[in-house]
C-alpha cells in the first residue's frame, strides 16, 4: 500500500476524539483495581476486627495519607507517562516529600522511644508478611494500570512500568490499612514502602514487555 | 510557523474534521519521510515501512496529544520511540544521537515516496471479519459507519470497535514485520 493511500485510510470517515478519554480511562481503572484490592481484604485477608476503635487514632489517618498521597501522585505520573512528551514536572518531588516526612517521623518516634522499644517499634509483629501482602494487594491495581497504560502512548517503557507498579504498591498499601494493625511509624516507613517498591521493581521489569505499542 | 499550522490542522482533525485530518497527514508524512531519511541513512528500504508504521500509531495514538502543548515533541517523542524500536528489532545498539532534533523536525520535507515493502492490504486480509469488514467499508470506500453497520449486519458500536481494534492489531502486525 502507497503511503497516500495510508492517509487515506486513516483519515476516511474519522471520528472525532476526545482528549480527556486518557485521562479518565486511567482514573476509571485504577479505581477499578483498587475496590477489587478491597474485596481481596473483605474475603481473603478480611477486615482489621478493631477498625472502628484504630480509625479513632490520629496514626491510622497519618498511615492511610501516607499510602493516600503517594498513590495519587504515582497516578498522576503513569498518565503523564502515557502520553509521548509530557513533563514529570514535579512529580519527582511529590513522592519523595511523603517518603522523606515518613522518614522523619519515624526517626522521631525512634529516638523518643526507651532503647529496648526500637526494635520491636520497627518490625511489630507482622514485619515480614507486610509487603508481601501489599504487593499481593497490588495486583488487581497494577493489571489494571497496565491495560490503561497499554491504551496510552508510553515511550519509557521502564519508567511507566515503574510508576504503573508504585501506584499500584501505593494503592495496595493504602487498602492493606484496612487489614493491618500496625500503627508505629517506624514500621510503616520501613515496610509500606518496601512493600510499593516490590511492584515498583516488577513493573520496570515488565514494562518494555508489556507496553509496548 | 510549521508547529501552528500542523498543529492546528491536527486539532482540527482531532474534532472529526476528516478533510482537514487527511491534510495533517499528508502534510505531516512528508516531514517525517525527510525526518527518517536522516535517521536511517544507512537503511533506506526502511524508511517508507517506518514511516507507514509510524502515522499509523500517530493514529492510533492520537487521543494522547494534549492540545494545550505544542506538537513537535509529542510527534519527536513517537518517531524516537519507534526508531528506538526498530532498532531493537534488527538488534542494532547504536545509540541514536539528535541534537538538531528540536529546530529541524518540521523544516525539512520530502515528497518523494518510494514504495513500502510490506502491504498493509494484505496484512488487512490478516484481520479476523469483525475488524477487516468495518475497515474495509468505512476506510477503504468510504461508506458511514451506519452503512457499514446495515450492510455487514454488525451494531454501529460495533463497527466503530472493530476499526479501532483493527487499526490496532494491524500496527501489531506491522511490528512484528511482514
Amino acid at each position: 500500500m502507497k503511503t497516500q493511500n495510508l492517509v487515506s485510510l486513516l483519515a476516511n470517515q474519522v471520528e472525532g476524539v476526545d482528549a480527556r478519554r486518557a485521562g479518565r480511562r486511567l482514573l476509571m481503572s485504577w479505581a477499578a483495581g483498587t475496590m477489587v484490592s478491597v474485596l481481596l481484604v473483605a474475603g481473603v485477608l478480611r477486615f482489621n476486627s478493631a477498625l472502628p476503635e484504630v480509625a479513632q487514632r490520629a496514626m491510622f489517618w497519618v498511615r492511610g495519607g501516607f499510602c493516600a498521597s503517594l498513590a495519587l501522585v504515582a497516578v498522576v505520573a503513569v498518565g503523564r507517562l502515557g502520553r509521548p512528551a509530557a513533563r514529570l514536572a514535579l512529580v519527582p518531588v511529590g513522592l519523595v516529600l511523603p517518603v522523606v516526612a515518613m522518614g522523619l517521623l519515624a526517626v522521631v518516634v525512634l529516638l523518643n522511644a526507651p532503647a529496648h522499644d526500637r526494635v520491636s517499634l520497627v518490625l511489630g509483629h507482622t514485619a515480614f508478611a507486610c509487603p508481601w501482602l501489599i504487593t499481593f494487594l497490588a495486583a488487581p491495581p497494577l493489571i489494571a494500570l497496565t491495560w490503561a497504560l497499554r491504551g496510552a502512548a508510553p515511550t519509557r517503557l521502564h519508567l511507566a512500568g515503574a510508576a504503573a507498579g508504585f501506584a499500584a504498591g501505593a494503592s495496595g498499601a493504602l487498602v492493606y490499612t484496612l487489614h493491618c494493625p500496625e500503627l508505629a511509624p517506624p514500621f510503616f516507613a520501613t515496610w509500606y514502602l518496601l512493600g510499593m517498591l516490590i511492584p515498583a521493581g516488577l513493573g520496570a521489569l515488565l514494562g518494555p514487555r508489556l507496553l509496548r505499542w | 510557523m510549521r508547529e501552528d499550522r500542523l498543529k492546528e490542522l491536527l486539532v482540527h482533525g482531532l474534532s472529526g474534521d476528516g478533510a482537514t485530518y487527511r491534510q495533517f497527514l499528508e502534510e505531516l508524512s512528508n516531514h517525517l519521510r525527510a525526518y527518517l531519511r536522516r535517521r536511517l541513512a544507512s537503511l533506506p528500504d526502511d524508511v517508507e515501512d517506518l514511516l507507514q508504521e509510524l502515522l499509523l500509531a500517530i493514529h492510533n495514538q492520537r487521543h494522547t496529544f494534549d492540545p494545550t502543548q505544542p506538537l513537535t515533541p509529542w510527534v519527536q517523542a513517537i518517531a524516537r520511540y519507534k526508531l528506538a524500536d526498530l532498532h531493537r528489532r534488527r538488534e542494532r545498539n547504536e545509540a541514536l544521537q539528535d541534537p538538531l532534533d528540536e529546530d529541524t523536525m518540521f523544516t525539512t520535507v520530502d515528497h518523494e515516496a518510494a514504495e513500502a515493502r510490506h502491504d498493509i492490504e494484505k496484512l488487512l486480509n490478516l484481520l479476523p471479519h469483525r475488524q477487516r469488514l468495518p475497515i474495509l467499508c468505512v476506510k477503504i470506500e468510504g461508506a458511514s459507519v451506519s452503512d457499514a453497520a446495515r450492510r455487514t449486519g454488525m451494531s454501529e458500536s460495533a463497527v466503530k470497535v472493530g476499526i479501532h481494534r483493527g487499526l490496532k492489531a494491524l500496527a501489531a502486525k506491522l511490528r512484528s514485520g511482514p
